[in-house]
């Protein structure tokens, strides 16, 4: 399972969000992963998500494999298109 | 973003004193105005502002390391600093361990994008277990510096 999700937030992947993402993948038996250019983080760890240095624009692809990757992809995608939530 | 950018060498403190976050912030934030990089009449309020943030969330990202910081106008760059905790505290990070490594920062409000790339490079360091290792290590503010000196070259992660 794959899926292209967008940094929205104006200040980009930085430490709430990814804080945010990191609670969230968590929650998942799944390995879940992000790549930018051929850089991987895994979503469950935040140094990992920072390596990503994410600004807002950046397309990202979102990748999840195991038995609950169907709903891994469609939580952490909404976290992105709803800015994680962020004011 | 290399760590010469935006780490202030006579800030470094390789022997925090302190047992609790707000007092290894304040440490640190002291550090900054005994090196000129912020104003001391900015201090309280920068404290204020960085221990505010840690309320939202804690920014220990977890391998022993947090990352307090704040936006602050009276900063027109990025300014940091290192600080290294002998015995390290708790500083309610994600994975529960306790934090030993600090890099606290304090940007101008309209620049997140510098913001994001310190954090990426602090991070891309820190995946080196060598790296982490040395810091915590440090005895002298000088072992610090020549460590981050040596990772600005690359010799660690990448």
């Amino acid at each position: 399972m794959h899926r292209t999700v967008t940094v929205l937030n104006p200040e980009g992947l930085h430490m709430r969000p990814a804080d945010k993402l990191v609670r969230a993948a968590t929650a998942f038996q799944c390995q879940i992963e992000l790549e930018r250019a051929g850089q991987i983080a895994d979503c469950r760890s935040m140094i990992s998500l920072l390596t990503l240095g994410a600004m807002q624009g950046c397309q990202l692809v979102l990748r999840a494999q195991g038995p609950d990757a169907d709903a891994a992809i469609e939580v952490i995608s909404h976290l992105f298109d709803s800015q994680f939530n962020e004011p | 973003m290399k760590f010469s950018v935006f780490i202030a060498p006579k800030a470094i403190r390789s022997q925090l004193a302190s047992s609790s976050k707000e007092g290894v912030v304040s440490e640190l934030v002291e550090a900054l105005v005994a090196a000129g990089e912020i104003s001391a009449a900015d201090q309280d309020d920068i404290i204020k502002a960085i221990m505010k943030r840690e309320e939202l969330g804690s920014t220990g990202i977890g391998r022993g390391v947090a990352v307090p910081h704040t936006k602050h106008s009276s900063v027109e760059k990025l300014v940091g600093t290192v600080g290294v905790s002998p015995d390290g505290l708790d500083f309610e990070s994600l994975d529960g361990q306790k934090a030993s490594l600090f890099f606290l920062l304090v940007s101008p409000p309209d620049r997140p994008g510098d913001h994001l790339r310190a954090l990426e490079n602090i991070s891309r360091q820190l995946r080196d277990d060598q790296f982490c290792k040395l810091l915590r290590q440090s005895k002298t503010a000088e072992d610090i510096q020549a460590l981050l000196e040596e990772a600005d070259r690359s010799q660690f992660g990448g």
